[in-house]
């Protein structure tokens, strides 16, 4: 279906919505195609090419919503998920704050961003297996510790998205991505690892070349060969930029106006208040040129913006939809995000830490004896309590130098405590994603080992 | 029920040599093997916030999946319109991307002997919305009742009917209908003097919607909820290191879909990346340890009447009396391997690849009793519950996060302990199993197993289990 016909689509869909009693309505569809190559030990091992779209819908009446969708974008589809979406309305309860964003709320950015770019549709198949295959063969080359790998693999999506609502808002936009991976596997007498690299991009051109993709997973991996657990003890963690980066995650779900307003947050009513370190500042920013979490418009139709949350140390803004920002007499920040269909929650554009000054190495340097964190594994974070929890593996500090890798190991502390004690930020920002923070050193945590 | 009569053949005018048709297009560039997969899903999710309902959304979503495989090549695409110039055509992709010498015999389609392992007669999203609902509002209700400390509570309702079809060039035509239903209920707790606590607690199966009024209602997982997120308030800082700990039966075998069962999926073991690769009848737990993987138990979230490649589930034995006995096969590993499928093969979606995956899996009951444990233990922790868990295979280092704990002192449960993660390595840590209860109880139904961003459903269970080494990331 071409480009008019889809936002013809949601403009009727809505309109069915209000002739079939709807007060309000919000149409999305959403489409897009795929492609992903896998080489593993230097043979293709897979790959998939496709395309799929869908609409999803949801209505007032009043103040109760429901909503529907639907991957059947035919007369009869659409008229089946309207008549669902407002079944549906008819039996909710009704919710005083429910409703569309107000009309002069809505909009969208009119500069370009930058979103989609035309090289990555252009790129041919044989092209892509070769980056693939190259990105791999750079990893399996750099060591003869590295032995087997898990592939080298190339990923491309092309999207276009369409929001349309009944109080006149309409937008759409397109979106490119592709990204380029190696993850290699290491062998030294019983020990075994694994790790990855990845560069990804709005544009082919923006990707990191494939050789390098695979020499940077190289040296990932070798370096974690031969890991010992430690002793439990307390010590200062330096969270490089790939673990630093999930620290932003726990951020984001603490201001996420959803737990703010259920005081489910350990963040909750502290607005105003030193919340970290003076080092320490957090922006969200939906309007960066080409950037992952960049788009025109929120999935309410509200155009994206700049957000400061953390101003050194001070917790500045929640992070907030129209439905949250009305519970909490305040106005939306444009983070409204959804999938197809559902009332819209909250999703952050790009959210980083400020940089600060010193290069990684001389953050480590500073360090007599503590944790390089290289790698995180599960959830063991809660925004409600700021517990804190989780598997790590990295390289130990000795006398401000890496000494030697370690795994099987937790870090752990409080969110309240850990954001207060960030000591030092690094100047290494970099966006491998719509979150990104530089290297940073936090006073002191509890490692747990032997 | 016969091909002719299935959802597929009836709802889109589809005939075998339709079918046939399909396979042959798809190995019409070369290959050894090829499969269609159709699916069609719909969906329904309720929830209750502040005592208000304030969302309810259902939809549908269809498509097919074509794979041919050419050696150890795969070529896949999908189409989410089911006319026959779409199926040909993603067809047609497929065969190109995995285009290789290799000609197949032409094999009729044949439907292998059925069985169903949850006759349900009224799916859940077949009943009347208003009926559904009315769970989320019970749920509410009684969360809410349970103690004034609770102050918030969120409960969700959601279902899902599948209708599969699969058809292979080795002629096995399989079909399903899956039906699938569960409740959660998140509460928050709060006392002066503290921070605010969660508890959390959901289940559910393949089951009929009288599930939820009869064996176990909203009100059973709202007190669940409430009650977990009371006993937080109390709670003292997690001690940090190695100690003794006691798992309780239950969820707490997400330990076992942690530290073995994803280490033991083909996949990883025949490219070799797996900690547990080449280890087939070496001692991998105590002996006291025998571990199963069961996708055929009536009911539950994690069986399934056939895989999504269309083999039947079975009863696989993964590690017996300590020592390791098999993998979790798909399709591919084990035409490589050489090896018997083991009903493993399964995909989140139509436009996706399956993949070795579990089913239920569990430890079978020991002895002891589950008190004697307990006495046994001077110092250590008991972990009644757990939130979710994460392995790196290659290095078998597996991580779950417990979300209710007690610390055990001269044998006794005394105080409750903060949220922490546990930490071990696959092959190691069961060989530190030095008691297993004789209460074997399998989770409630709640859970979701992630693997190379595909979502599927899945069970665990355990006994009591004394482990008596293992790393826990407290503060204490």
């Amino acid at each position: 279906m071409s480009q008019n016909h889809l936002a013809e689509l949601a403009a009727e869909t809505v309109k069915q919505a209000l002739d079939r009693g709807a007060s309000e309505a919000e149409c999305t569809i959403s489409e897009g195609n795929e492609f992903s190559a896998n080489v593993r030990m230097r043979e293709v091992e897979s790959l998939k090419q496709a395309g799929s779209r869908g609409a999803g819908l949801r209505v007032l009446i009043g103040k109760r919503a429901g909503s529907a969708y639907t991957s059947d974008l035919s007369a009869d589809g659409i008229h089946r998920m309207v008549a669902s979406a407002v079944e549906l309305a008819a039996i909710t309860s009704d919710d005083p704050h429910a409703g569309l964003p107000d009309a002069e709320e809505l909009g969208t950015i009119p500069s370009d961003l930058q979103l989609y770019c035309a090289d990555v549709e252009r790129l041919e198949t044989p092209f892509k297996i070769d980056l693939a295959r190259t990105a791999e063969a750079a990893a399996l080359d750099a060591d003869p510790r590295i032995t087997n790998s898990e592939g080298g693999s190339f990923d491309s999506r092309l999207g276009r998205r369409i929001f349309a609502n009944s109080r006149g808002f309409m937008g759409e936009y397109r979106s490119s991505y592709c990204s380029l991976a190696a993850v290699p596997v290491a062998r030294q007498g019983e020990s075994m690892e694994r790790d990855y690299w990845v560069s990804m991009a709005r544009s082919f051109a923006g990707l990191e070349p494939a050789a390098h993709v695979g020499q940077v997973a190289a040296e990932r991996v070798v370096r974690r060969l031969g890991a010992r657990k430690v002793e439990t003890q307390r010590v200062p963690v330096v969270f490089e930029p790939r673990t630093a980066r999930s620290l932003l995650g726990s951020i984001f779900e603490a201001v996420h106006g959803e737990s703010i307003y259920r005081q489910a947050s350990f963040l909750a009513g502290k607005l105003g208040e030193k919340v970290a370190a003076e080092t320490l500042t957090v922006i969200d920013d939906g309007t960066i040129a080409g950037l992952f979490g960049s788009s025109p418009f929120d999935d309410e139709g509200v155009p994206t913006r700049r957000t400061t949350v953390i101003e050194r140390g001070v917790l500045k803004s929640y992070l907030l939809n129209t439905y949250t920002a009305r519970k909490l007499g305040m106005k939306t920040t444009g983070n409204a995000s959804r999938g197809l269909s559902g009332n819209a929650g909250i999703g952050h554009g790009n959210l980083f830490l400020e940089r600060g000054e010193r290069t990684p190495a001389e953050i480590i340097a500073g360090v007599s004896n503590g944790f390089y964190v290289t790698e995180l594994i599960g959830s063991g974070v809660s925004v409600v309590t700021g517990d804190y929890s989780r598997g790590a593996a990295g390289i130990w500090i000795r006398n401000g130098e890496l000494a030697f890798p370690v795994s099987e190991v937790t870090i752990a502390g409080n969110l309240n405590n850990m954001l207060m004690d960030v000591e030092v930020i690094g100047q290494d920002l970099e966006f491998r994603g719509s979150t990104a923070a530089p290297t940073l050193l936090i006073r002191e945590m509890t490692v747990g080992g032997r | 029920m016969g091909f002719s009569d299935s959802f597929f053949a009836s709802r889109f005018a589809m005939t075998r040599g339709d079918l046939e048709s399909y396979l042959a297009e798809a190995l019409s560039q070369g290959g050894d093997y090829a499969d269609l997969y159709f699916e069609y899903l719909s969906t329904s999710q309720i929830s209750i916030d502040e005592s208000i309902v304030k969302s309810a959304t259902q939809g549908v979503s269809l498509g097919v999946g074509v794979r041919v495989i050419a050696g150890e090549r795969t070529g896949y695409a999908y189409s989410d319109d089911l006319s026959p110039e779409k199926i040909r055509q993603a067809a047609h992709v497929a065969a190109c991307i995995a285009a290789g010498p290799a000609k197949v015999e032409k094999t009729p389609l044949e439907e292998g002997r059925r069985r169903n392992l949850y006759p349900v007669l009224t799916a859940p999203n077949e009943t009347a919305f208003l009926k559904r609902m009315d769970l989320v509002k019970r749920a509410d209700a009684a969360a809410r009742a349970y103690d004034a400390r609770i102050f918030q509570v969120q409960a969700t309702y959601a279902d899902s009917l599948r209708h599969v079809m699969v058809a292979t060039s080795a002629g096995v035509l399989s079909f399903d209908r899956q039906p699938l239903a569960r409740i959660s209920v998140a509460a928050l707790a709060k006392q002066i003097g503290t921070a605010p606590q969660r508890g959390y607690s959901g289940g559910g199966g393949r089951v009929e919607f009288a599930y939820f009024l009869e064996d176990k209602t909203p009100e059973h997982f709202a007190r669940e909820a409430a009650r977990q997120a009371i006993v937080q308030l109390d709670a003292v800082e997690a001690p940090a290191g190695e100690t003794t700990v006691v798992l309780g039966p239950g969820w707490p075998g997400i330990l076992l879909h942690e530290a073995v069962g994803h280490g033991l999926e083909a996949d990883f073991n025949r490219k070799k990346v797996s900690a547990f690769s080449d280890r087939i009848g070496q001692q991998v737990a105590s002996p006291l340890c025998t571990v199963i993987d069961d996708g055929t138990i009536s009911h539950r979230r994690g069986s399934l009447n056939v895989d999504d490649e269309g083999n039947p589930t079975q009863r696989n034995v993964l590690i017996e009396n300590g020592i390791l006995r098999g993998y979790l096969q798909d399709q591919l590993s084990s035409r490589i391997l050489s090896a018997a499928p083991t009903g493993n093969g399964r995909r989140e979606s139509y436009e996706h690849i399956p993949m070795p995956r579990m089913t239920n899996t569990f430890m079978l009951a020991g002895e002891s009793d589950p008190e004697e444990i307990i006495r046994s233990v001077p110092k250590g922790i008991y972990c009644a519950s757990f939130g979710g868990g994460q392995v790196d295979i290659t290095s078998g280092n597996f991580v779950f996060s417990a979300s209710e704990s007690y610390l055990i002192e001269d044998g006794r449960l005394t105080r409750p302990v903060r949220n922490a993660t546990l930490i071990g390595n696959g092959p190691e840590a069961l060989r530190y199993v030095s008691m297993v209860g004789n209460d074997l109880q399998l989770d409630e139904g709640i859970g979701i197993c992630g693997k190379e961003g595909q979502s599927v459903p899945v069970g665990v269970g355990i006994p009591t289990i004394k482990i008596d080494r293992m790393t826990v990331g407290g503060t204490a």
